[in-house]
């Protein structure tokens, strides 16, 4: 993702909503889950950190993109589990194709600029 | 293991969150420096090291300032709202100020788009301001729905003298009416007219309005001041003369101050009582004449010896009703057409012979709405001014089409950043709206501008329709319908230039606005269709206008240039009144010789002569006449009694007899001359030296014949529009009822200003009370023509802004498509293409545009033109000349406009175009 470094911040925050979108579209994570899975598959280009991580996750919810809901399951601690809502699965699709889009044009350009 | 609730907690203290939220944050969180912390153990991290990184995602990213703004606010402004209806007018404050700004960063677009559409909008408001006020607004006057005009609704043909504004009755006529009528609770006469207030020397006019008593009961007007008149002051004889004022005559001559009881003004040699003062908002019932001063109709009595009031075939009342309870107009008018035969009978002119009484007691009185009162401002300028409005509306339209061009090409460069706030996931809708906000801080900018200029164009615009000796009043208030108009026009405005764009705008697709960024223009195609349809609507649009204007600019070059049958130069006209004297009939001839001989022996007067009446002076004369010895029925012919070298006087030929000479008097054999229209009509075109005329005698008795003993060039007599009229000129020797009034045809070489006095002094050395007015007859003639020079000149400035906005349309949208095809161009000179050969290329796709918009345009002006026309002279609407000169003068214009752009395309260095690609 070495295109997004000299994006603006507004379009971080836009990237970064589609990302959390996409990693609860199948299944449901908690926050630290999403974290680290942000991390891992970015190879450490993209970090969350508590303070960045929540405030995105509660607005998210607070749009109704996303659903929180605590979950305890045997041997496992309390945690509160994210899962994509109906209007967040569409919101998904719009951003997604959206995005492609527009980093297949972000590639283009730089690699012809790079030519 | 650390306690990381408490970290949190403290770092929540300050929010004041909900506390059962917050447990759940605070729970929430806690868990997740667990999971971190653990994490990092269970990497081989120390356990104080461990703590330590973990403790720092609290620290480092200000998580309470973020916390604060996902919790309080629901929905942030950089995301899309949900889309409800709240939510998209959501933010819409927010939507304008960014608009302002973005014109701020560009000033000279934004003071373009302003400019021309203050131009339009203006011009809209000033026209719609003055129909308004001369079509719809009702009288200033109690219930004025209730009000009522009653006249002869078809009329058969009258015979008489004329004279007022709306001479739809005589005296007794309307007596009649009022006594048979029952459909009216009230029903008033009145008439208008100029009075003069100097007592003798050159006249000073005051407009006067003759009332019946009943005349301000029946509109419903409280007096400011005193008392209005009554139906006590309207009695036969008029016994106690008095005169009600208007509060601008008040102020103007009385000084505003407070009238003494029984204070009196001097009217025509006789003294009337100042009864009382109208209320500033009533300026009378005719709009556009504020009236000055209100006589009753008795006081005609006083004021001459042949008082139009006894007249039989005297029209010069109009009246004002109000229906009774429980009357329809419908009802009304069957009660009319009813009584018509009592009251015609009753009323009829003992002069009339048997043809006159048959068309006379034929015809049917009517009803009609009188509610926004009378005007012949009304029924002279409503279909110039609707016509127009709409001139100035397509004005408008093209000043839109090209605010909507120039949004296109601003939104083209604008693209990037609506493909990323659409990536971003910002709604078309909202999208739409932003770009609409813009275009309404615009629209509202103009129109502020537009009806600020409005004020001072539709002043100017009645000024403009002034003659020489009429100002128009007309109150024209900044009022809620007013507003309500521009604001409309506003709104209109603004989704016309800016919806269009703003959909376009908003269908970018971001892969291919992308895509081409680096070409800085994209999406291109269905664009620049949406740009050239806008270019071919102008030029259509704008040839309509240039047709237009060119129609009623030949059409008042045609009035300006035709042969009047007279003198327009070094003509000056005296209208000499001697009323005031109460000079005996018999003793009104000599009078007039006198009065001529002074004003011959005025140095620089080359020819003077006397008439009755004046061509295109207001008034005239007619009667039926029937020359002997042939088998034309008898018709109407128009009158005019002169003097000797009237005919040398005015300019006009004698081409067979001879003129008048003073032996042509009483004692002699009855005299006339005729004019080729009359030997056209009556002999059908043969010779009339030594037929005979006959007329009805004016006295009652049977006939008077008339010897023919000279035949006139055509003259106009009424108005430079007209056919030639059959025309007879009586010898003014031979007048058995000479009036007290008559005018003085003066030819000079000399400047008006000068002759002006020198003729005033000559005529008062016979008696300073004569009254004297002064007219050049080039004033009489402009005076004709006012409303064929505005049509000409504000269609011509219509026109030639439409042609300009047109041009500069078509420039922006070739040089456009010049920008778009660089490579091409580039790729074609690469080739071996001329640089003529690329001039033609832009030159041909300009001039399809073009020929598109001509075509079109055509079709157009041919359906327009025929609104205009009754308001043309000496051309018809499809006139193909005018069409022609029309179409090459746009072409031409638009040539020159494609030329630059094409020019520029031509000398373009192919290898720096093609290097861009």
């Amino acid at each position: 993702m070495k295109h997004t470094t000299g994006l603006d911040r507004q379009l971080k925050k836009g990237s970064t909503e589609l990302l959390v979108l996409s990693l609860v579209e199948n299944r449901a994570r908690h926050g630290y889950e999403i974290g680290r899975l942000i991390e891992t598959r970015s190879r450490g280009a993209l970090r969350f950190n508590v303070a960045s991580l929540y405030p995105l996750l509660y607005r998210l919810e607070a749009r109704g993109l996303i659903e929180g809901k605590w979950v305890e399951k045997a041997s496992q601690r309390r945690r509160r589990y994210y899962r994509l809502t109906a209007a967040g699965r569409k919101m998904l699709r719009m951003q997604q194709s959206a995005w492609a889009a527009f980093v297949e044009a972000m590639h283009r350009i730089t690699e012809a600029e790079n030519a | 293991m650390p306690d990381w609730s408490v970290e949190v907690r403290k770092r929540l203290e300050a929010l004041r969150i909900d506390p059962a939220r917050e447990a759940s944050i605070v729970d929430e969180l806690s868990q997740h420096l667990e999971d971190r912390y653990e994490d990092l153990v269970a990497h081989g991290a120390a356990p104080d090291d461990a703590r330590r990184a973990a403790l720092e995602e609290l620290t480092g990213g200000g998580l309470a300032a973020a916390l604060t703004e996902s919790l309080q606010r629901q929905a942030p402004a950089r995301t899309p709202p949900p889309e409800t209806d709240a939510g998209f007018f959501a933010g819409l404050a927010k939507d304008f100020h960014y608009g302002a700004r973005r014109l701020r960063l560009e000033p000279a677009f934004a003071l373009v788009a302003i400019l021309s559409l203050a131009l339009g909008i203006g011009a809209n408001t000033a026209i719609f301001q003055l129909l308004d006020a001369v079509r719809l607004r009702s009288l200033p006057v109690a219930r004025p729905g209730e009000l009522v005009n009653v006249r002869i609704g078809k009329l058969k043909g009258r015979t008489g003298s004329f004279s007022g504004n709306f001479p739809d009755l005589t005296s007794l006529l309307f007596e009649r009416i009022r006594a048979e009528q029952k459909a009216f609770s009230q029903l008033a006469a009145w008439s208008s007219e100029r009075i003069n207030l100097a007592s003798g020397g050159e006249v000073r006019y005051a407009e006067a309005m003759w009332v019946s008593g009943t005349f301000f009961d029946t509109v419903g007007v409280p007096p400011l001041r005193g008392r209005l008149l009554g139906p006590s002051d309207d009695m036969p004889g008029c016994p106690s003369p008095s005169v009600v004022v208007s509060e601008r005559f008040w102020r103007r001559e009385l000084g505003g101050r407070d009238l003494a009881a029984g204070e009196t003004i001097a009217l025509g040699g006789r003294r009337f009582e100042i009864a009382g003062i109208t209320p500033a908002r009533f300026f009378g019932i005719e709009v556009g004449h504020a009236f000055d001063i209100a006589l009753p109709t008795c006081a005609e009595d006083l004021l001459t010896d042949d008082p139009r009031t006894k007249g039989r075939s005297s029209w010069w009342l109009s009246t004002i009703g109000r229906l009774a309870p429980g009357w329809t107009l419908e009802k009304a008018n069957a009660h009319l057409d009813a009584i018509s035969r009592r009251v015609f009978e009753a009323a009829l002119p003992e002069d009339y012979d048997a043809a006159d009484s048959k068309d006379f007691l034929e015809m049917k009185l009517a009803a009609s709405p009188a509610e926004t009162g009378f005007s012949d401002l009304r029924a002279d300028y409503s279909n110039p001014l609707w016509l127009l409005l709409g001139i100035s509306a397509l004005v408008l339209l093209i000043a839109c089409a090209n605010i909507a061009n120039l949004m296109i090409a601003r939104a083209s460069a604008r693209q990037r950043e609506i493909a990323i706030r659409l990536a971003l996931g910002a709604s078309r809708r909202r999208l739409v709206r932003q770009l609409l906000a813009e275009s309404l801080v615009l629209a509202a900018a103009g129109a502020l501008a537009g009806a600020a200029l409005a004020q001072v164009l539709s002043r100017k615009l009645l000024a403009f329709l002034g003659t020489h000796d009429t100002q128009w009043v007309v109150e024209m208030p900044l009022d809620l319908r007013l507003l309500a108009f521009t604001a409309g026009i506003a709104v209109l405005t603004c989704v016309l230039f800016g919806l269009l764009p703003a959909i376009q705008a908003s269908r970018t697709d971001p892969i291919e606005a992308m895509k081409a960024s680096g070409r800085g223009v994209a999406g291109g195609g269905a664009r620049l269709a949406v740009r050239r349809a806008l270019v071919v609507s102008q030029v259509a649009l704008s040839l309509v206008l240039l047709v237009g204007a060119l129609l009623f600019v030949r059409s008042l070059r045609n009035l300006l240039t035709l042969d009047a049958g007279f003198g327009r130069d070094h003509v000056l006209v005296v209208e000499v009144d001697h009323t005031r004297l109460r000079v005996p009939k018999e003793r009104r001839i000599a009078l007039r010789g006198e009065v001529l001989e002074r004003v011959r022996a005025v140095p620089g007067v080359m020819d003077a002569a006397s008439a009755r009446l004046v061509p295109l002076g207001g008034r005239y004369w007619n009667t039926n006449v029937s020359v002997e010895g042939t088998e034309v029925r008898r018709q109407a012919a128009y009158f005019n009694q002169v003097g000797t070298g009237y005919f040398r006087a005015i300019g006009a030929t004698l081409l067979a007899g001879r003129e008048f000479t003073t032996r042509d008097d009483l004692s002699a054999p009855p005299v006339a001359i005729v004019t080729e229209a009359f030997a056209r009509k009556f002999l059908a075109g043969a010779s009339p030296l030594g037929r005979t005329v006959q007329i009805n005698n004016q006295g009652g008795d049977t006939v008077q014949r008339f010897e023919i003993v000279g035949l006139a060039r055509d003259s106009k007599y009424e108005n430079l529009r007209e056919d030639f009229q059959p025309l007879v000129y009586l010898s003014q020797f031979q007048d058995r009822d000479p009036r007290p009034w008559f005018s003085i045809i003066v030819r000079s070489d000399l400047p008006l200003s000068g002759l002006r006095h020198a003729l005033a002094s000559a005529v008062g050395s016979v008696n300073p009370e004569i009254e004297l007015e002064f007219q050049p007859m080039s004033a009489l003639l402009s005076d004709g023509l006012v409303r064929d020079r505005l049509m000409a000149s504000l269609s011509a400035f219509f026109g030639f802004l439409a042609a300009l906005l047109a041009t500069i349309g078509l420039y922006g949208v070739v040089s456009y498509m010049v920008v778009r095809r660089r490579n091409e161009i580039g790729v074609r000179m690469a080739l071996g293409a001329t640089r003529g050969d690329i001039l033609g290329l832009v030159l041909r796709e300009a001039g399809a545009l073009v020929a598109a918009g001509l075509a079109l345009g055509t079709a157009l002006a041919i359906g327009a033109a025929s609104f205009a026309r009754s308001l043309l002279y000496g051309l018809k609407p499809s006139d193909p000349v005018t069409l022609a000169i029309a179409a090459a003068g746009l072409a031409a214009v638009a040539a020159a406009a494609s030329l630059l752009p094409a020019h520029r395309a031509a000398t373009l260095d192919p290898v720096a175009a093609l290097r861009e690609e």
